[in-house]
């Protein structure tokens, strides 16, 4: 892995951090205060090539590899987590699995609007009853005639009220349990898909988290995703991807609130200069700069071993995952403090980072998950 | 039509300059560079105009090795090809640079040359004046828009007070100013083009260009750091300090 940035990724970099100052920071405090995405930046961001940065040209993508992705997602998190978490389920957690298991004829179906970015897509995976357990789904499909029927409720979906299409998990055999799980793609507009109501969040307040009901929901069968009881695989290798993206948006996370930070301290003057010049200060910028920088080169490892086509590298995704969430939490905390009273209103972004920082130890399998897929593979030999 | 846009590589104007010990230049070392941004909206305008009505745009850029970093970044917003010229480590002021680039354009012959204003490290604002004079061709500097017709090219320029109107036989020296255009974001897969666009490399040598300095840099100094302000109680003791501290009145 080279640690330095080649000429494309350097590109890459520049151009995700001019559009997200110059068209994403502008937005991100309103957009926080409204609780509402602005869908025109999805529309720019496909034309980029960012809503899938990582699929081929051919299917719509940006056919960069997935430390570009990595890239993308840091710049967007660091002026707005919101956008981030928009970019990283929908590239994550529908384009890739689509990408890796569709059919050609799925592919072109659904692939190409979403990768374009003339769609958002979204996983449904997470259940009333089955989270961290996710084998525990208990949603179903049941094949009548040409047709799926789905019945069941899906919560928390990142990006579900605005989706155009989901990838669900469904037992199609309730007996083999995790072993009875299937995927399906499943288009908001199909018969019986509801989606049920919006959450009200403590952070990524931009992005639509949404309870999506199946009632009797008819798809057509070749919307099957890989194959039958194939599901639980599917959704174990796509939130592997999917942690690389939500390490990415905490590095992001915490970046931002240190650059904050960095700027407020070179200009609050107290006792007479500014506060910068306090070690108290300093050590702080410290350890967050120390801190961020692990935490991306943990990513980077993750998503170098996808690029590189390793078979499993779910242990480093849940490492560069847990640990960047913590440093997403610990840096915009400081940052908070950096800023004292005025970090604590929001006539500045920072208490916006710090609400935002919460989420990434908590999505795409909580911390306590993370430790154990790295325990799970220290113990098994 | 075929369009050259000589492009510079600067420093990003964001990041605050320090300068080398021995004063002969800027620390270069964990520097972001950048295309120049006076640049990046004649690539825009050129690029424009070959997506209209067809044709080519060739960059140009003088420097090092390193210059091909600021071509890609070029490339990757619509640009067909270019020339990097090697200087081999040698600086060149404005004058042998419009040698430079007179070079190139003999070469090429192309219809129009487009470039930014002046670039925004050094701020010289004379390359394209220069070239224009080598070249002995009409020059229609800080445009705000441009129009093409029959081997014409209509220039607004925004002057103090209003916009002058200018035309200009083709071909022609443009220099770009900022309200020309919004220059478009570099989508990825344009990016991916740009890597396998061609860019030739060349030595001044090669153009049979001969650039000369007539100015050389002796020196850069930080200027003094500037002292805190003060605040005054009234009219009166503002012109007194005025009149007896600043010696201004």
């Amino acid at each position: 892995m080279n640690f330095e940035l080649d000429d494309v990724q350097t590109l890459v970099r520049d151009t995700a951090r001019r559009f997200a100052q110059e068209e994403v920071a502008p937005l991100a405090a309103e957009m926080d205060k409204t609780a509402t995405f602005r869908m025109e930046l999805v529309k720019q961001m496909g034309e980029l090539g960012f809503m899938g940065v990582a699929i081929p040209e051919q299917y719509g993508g940006g056919g960069m590899d997935y430390r570009c992705y990595s890239i993308v997602v840091e710049e967007l998190s660091a002026v707005c987590a919101s956008t981030g978490v928009v970019v990283s389920a929908h590239s994550s957690l529908c384009c890739d699995p689509i990408y890796r298991f569709g059919t050609e004829e799925q592919k072109k179906k659904y692939l190409v609007p979403l990768a374009s970015g003339r769609m958002l897509g979204c996983l449904g995976l997470t259940e009333p009853q089955a989270g961290t357990d996710a084998g525990a789904v208990r949603t179903t499909a049941v094949l009548d005639g040409n047709e799926w029927v789905l019945n069941g409720t899906k919560i928390f979906i990142t990006n579900g009220g605005q989706a155009g299409v989901a990838v669900v998990i469904a037992s199609t055999d309730r007996s083999a349990k995790h072993r009875g799980l299937s995927a399906f793609i499943v288009p908001a507009d199909a018969p019986g898909y509801k989606v049920a109501k919006e959450e009200h969040k403590l952070g990524i307040r931009a992005s639509s988290t949404a309870e999506l009901v199946f009632e009797d929901c008819r798809i057509p069968k070749e919307n099957l995703l890989g194959q039958p009881g194939e599901g639980f695989k599917i959704a174990m290798q796509t939130l592997d991807g999917g942690r690389i993206g939500i390490a990415s948006q905490a590095v992001g996370i915490a970046r931002g609130a240190m650059e904050q930070a960095i700027a407020y301290a070179k200009e609050r003057q107290q006792f007479g200069q500014p506060i910068a010049n306090f070690q108290a200060i300093q050590w702080k910028l410290a350890d967050m700069a120390t801190e961020i920088d692990a935490a991306r080169l943990l990513t980077w490892r993750a998503a170098w071993m996808k690029d590189q086509g390793f078979k499993n590298y779910s242990r480093e995704a849940a490492m560069a995952k847990l640990f960047a969430s913590d440093v997403a939490m610990k840096a915009t905390r400081e940052a908070v403090q950096v800023f004292g009273g005025y970090g604590y209103i929001d006539e500045y972004p920072v208490e916006r980072y710090y609400r935002d920082a919460k989420i990434t130890e908590i999505y795409e399998g909580t911390s306590e998950v993370q430790r154990m897929v790295i325990s799970r593979a220290l113990l098994r030999d | 039509m075929k369009i050259m846009v000589p492009v510079r590589r600067v420093p990003n104007p964001d990041v605050k300059v320090r300068l080398k010990k021995d004063g002969t230049g800027i620390e270069t070392e964990g520097v972001n560079f950048l295309v120049n941004p006076f640049d990046e909206y004649a690539i825009e305008e050129a690029v424009r105009i070959t997506e209209k009505s067809g044709g080519e745009v060739f960059l140009v850029s003088i420097g090092g090795p390193e210059n091909e970093e600021t071509l890609r970044a070029g490339l990757a917003l619509g640009a067909h090809r270019a020339y990097l010229v090697d200087l081999g480590g040698e600086c060149y002021e404005s004058s042998g640079i419009a040698d430079i680039l007179a070079a190139v354009f003999k070469q090429e012959n192309p219809d129009l040359v487009i470039m930014g204003k002046q670039s925004v490290d050094t701020d010289n604002n004379q390359a394209a004046q220069m070239l224009a004079a080598k070249l002995g061709l009409a020059q229609a500097c800080f445009a705000y828009k441009v129009e093409l017709q029959d081997g014409k090219a209509v220039v607004q320029r925004e002057i103090d007070g209003g916009l002058e109107v200018k035309e200009v036989e083709l071909p022609a020296v443009i220099t770009a100013d900022l309200r020309l255009n919004q220059p478009r974001y570099a989508s990825l897969p344009a990016i991916m083009k740009a890597k396998k666009k061609e860019v030739k490399k060349v030595t001044p040598a090669d153009l049979g260009a001969e650039p000369k300095n007539r100015a050389r840099v002796l020196g850069l100094s930080e200027p003094p750091p500037r002292k805190a302000g003060q605040k005054v109680a009234s009219v009166d003791e503002l012109v007194d300090k005025l009149v007896n501290e600043a010696k201004v009145l």
